[in-house]
């Protein structure tokens, strides 16, 4: 029943009347890349300057060979990340008031054993000191992290190990720019689409602009289907441009795979169906607009778009994993950054249910006329 | 085939009885208005036709069609303009008539169109900064597409200026020669006597008269009368020496009903017999304007829109002439 002309009719009215229109050109496209550029440029900063880091290490040996205190190997491996400057606290202090006189609250502690453990492959924890509501915390713990990995991939296949902490280093210092892009890809994918069609969906009721177009041989689902088109352009042109920048402004690692592909569609079409249901289930264009924004602007800050949801306190991750952006900016982060296809194939299974329960929602409620 | 047959359709919303059974058939080519105050029924019942609402009770036939029922059908058949138009903002009317050229599936030359309605000047110019008449002549123009034979306006000049007004009857005008079948909505009295063949008058979600004028005049007028200029003392005379119905309206008119031509006679020579002073003579029947205001108990303001007058005092004092 549907038909592909109307539908390219509708698309082509609608697509030139939103490419006239400033605003929303602004929100669909130039705003994500103005937030990539703000954001590019402060998680960079914070890369570019040296961190100081104060590390005890407790595992003082001895050790048979230099080769085998561990420890030490991984502080110099640390050291030349260039990423962190490391001070060494002495291994009687205590630590906590050390950080304290010395007004850090980065910190790392290297147990005692921790070489032989390692050697043995007992497991053994490096703890890191920090504060969750700065970026430098964040730097460091992240960097153990990846080293600590690295050590760990070195312990079973035997490779070098200066190598490995090279290879740690690259990925680590583009690491922030890499998460932004698909956290302020999700970002778009989510804005434009949502606000535009709370506002038309309830815009078009209030002026009878729906009745109108009752009467001609269009039908809901051609002009429902027409937005989610040209919001999967809109979304795919954002993405291209927000790549661009982050590739050739700072630097960053994106994998493009066609395991975006479905996210891109997904995504859009996903926002543009919640959008209309908000705008149809609502009274009048103010009530939608401030739903809307109640539904929006926790999804925008909690789904992993501007940090990573494990900055955050367990709670707001478990809210986290209501939110449907969240599987979409996961699935991004699977795909872009960590080539983790197992866990995109969830989040892709995921948003495709998502996806067709609000789209069959929106269709169904949404009314051309009313009784 | 009846374009348009309607018998006993109510609708309610709420409490408020807004189409309280009406009923009227159109015949092929005719234009038809629905003339009544603001909040009469006339847009409910309008587009109960064109099948945008559902009656609550009621048979509606357009164009042999149930427009609730088989509206996806019908609207590929009518053309309607809804009350106070509008379209996409940043569409102009050229790319407005090609899009429904498409959604219609027809092949119209646009620029003929945008002629037809006397917009050919704004054909490249964005819908948001057109004028309230040139959006309504778009609306025009729309309806236009699909070349239908049946068209429903609904106040199709409501907040115009004189001459976007007369630009709109001039389309409508254009339409009506060409054999459509119009019905229109309006609470300008001059609008429904310019453009209709016949007229329905509504109220409170009733038809309260219903034909042509003059068939509506005759039904609800007060038939022929004569006015005569003079006092109160004349009129007593006159009234005391005839067997006609007089009335005096204590500012210097007196009126009396006319029920044969011979009265006038009758009435005349009491005049001249009462040796009393008496001013201009005239005869005079009800207009469609003071049967319309007696019906509905408007007001008509100046600028000929109607309004309903508020309590019981007498309004014809208010009333046009």
């Amino acid at each position: 029943m549907v038909s592909a002309k109307r539908v390219m009719a509708d698309l082509r009215v609608y697509g030139h009347g939103y490419l006239r229109n400033r605003v929303g050109l602004f929100f669909g496209l130039i705003f994500p890349v103005i937030l990539i550029l703000i954001f590019g440029a402060i998680f960079s900063s914070g890369n570019s300057g040296t961190l100081t880091v104060y590390v005890q290490n407790q595992d003082t040996g001895p050790f048979p060979t230099p080769l085998m205190d561990i420890a030490t190997q991984f502080i110099d491996a640390l050291n030349s990340t260039g990423t962190l400057n490391v001070q060494l606290a002495g291994a009687s202090e205590n630590f906590t008031q050390y950080l304290s006189d010395h007004s850090s609250a980065d910190g790392i502690i290297i147990p005692a054993n921790f070489s032989a453990n390692y050697m043995a492959g007992t497991s053994v924890n490096i703890t890191v000191y920090g504060n969750p509501s700065q970026t430098s915390s964040a730097v460091v713990s992240g960097t153990v992290n990846g080293l600590a990995n690295a050590f760990n991939l070195r312990r079973f296949n035997g490779s070098a190990v200066i190598g490995l902490a090279q290879t740690t280093v690259n990925t680590q210092q583009t690491k922030y720019v890499d998460f932004l892009i698909p956290g302020l890809i999700g970002f778009s994918i989510l804005i434009s689409p949502m606000f535009s069609l709370v506002s038309i969906s309830s815009e078009y009721k209030k002026t009878k602009l729906f009745k109108q177009l009752s009467l001609t041989p269009l039908t809901k689902m051609e002009w429902l289907a027409s937005k989610v088109i040209w919001y999967i352009f809109l979304s795919m042109a954002s993405f291209l441009l927000m790549v661009a920048v982050g590739v050739f402004v700072f630097g960053a690692h994106v994998t493009l795979t066609v395991w975006l592909i479905p996210f891109l569609i997904l995504g859009p079409m996903l926002f543009a169906s919640m959008g209309m249901l908000v705008g149809t289930l609502t009274k009048n264009p103010d009530t939608a607009a401030v739903i809307g924004q109640v539904i929006t602007f926790p999804m925008m800050f909690l789904s992993g778009t501007f940090f990573p949801i494990s900055f955050m306190p367990e709670y707001l991750r478990i809210f986290a994993h209501v939110l449907p952006l969240y599987y979409v900016v996961e699935g991004l982060n699977a795909v872009m950054v960590y080539a983790n296809y197992a866990q995109a194939l969830i989040d892709i299974a995921v948003v495709t249910v998502i996806t067709v329960i609000l789209f069959v929602a929106a269709a169904k409620l949404f009314k051309w006329r009313e009784d | 085939m009846i374009p348009v047959e309607i018998s006993s359709v109510k609708k309610s919303y709420g409490d408020i009885k807004a189409v309280n059974g009406v009923s009227f058939s159109v015949n092929e080519g005719e234009v038809f208005a629905l003339l009544g105050p603001n909040g009469a029924g006339k847009t409910t019942l309008i587009e109960i036709m064109e099948g945008l609402r559902k009656r609550d009770a009621g048979a509606v036939k357009i164009l042999g069609l149930d427009p609730w029922e088989n509206g996806y059908e019908l609207h590929r058949k009518i053309g309607v303009i809804p009350q106070d138009f509008t379209f996409f903002e940043k569409a102009t009317p050229k790319e407005a008539i090609k899009y429904y050229a498409t959604l219609f599936g027809v092949k119209v030359d646009p620029d003929d169109i945008l002629r037809e309605v006397l917009l050919e000047d704004s054909a490249g110019v964005l819908f948001e900064t057109l004028s309230g008449g040139q959006k309504q002549k778009m609306g025009l123009a729309l309806s236009l597409v699909n070349s239908p034979e049946l068209y429903f306006l609904d106040e199709p000049t409501t907040g115009l200026d004189p001459n976007a007004r007369r630009a709109v009857w001039e389309v409508i005008n254009g339409l009506k020669s060409k054999g459509k079948t119009i019905i229109l909505t309006t609470h300008y009295l001059d609008e429904a006597q310019q453009l209709s063949d016949r007229v329905a008058i509504m109220n409170h979600g009733h038809t309260v008269a219903m034909g042509t004028s003059d068939e509506i005049i005759a039904e609800h007028g007060s038939g022929e009368r004569l006015e005569i200029h003079g006092s109160e003392k004349l009129a007593a005379y006159v009234k005391a020496n005839t067997e006609l119905k007089v009335e005096y309206d204590g500012k210097g008119l007196i009126t009396i009903a006319l029920r044969e031509k011979i009265d006038a006679l009758a009435a005349l020579a009491a005049v001249e017999q009462s040796g009393l002073d008496w001013g201009d003579i005239q005869t005079r029947r009800d207009s469609l304007d003071d049967v319309f205001v007696k019906l509905v108990r408007g007001i008509i303001d100046e600028h000929g829109e109607i309004t309903v007058a508020h309590g019981s005092n007498n309004s014809s004092s208010q009333r046009r002439r």
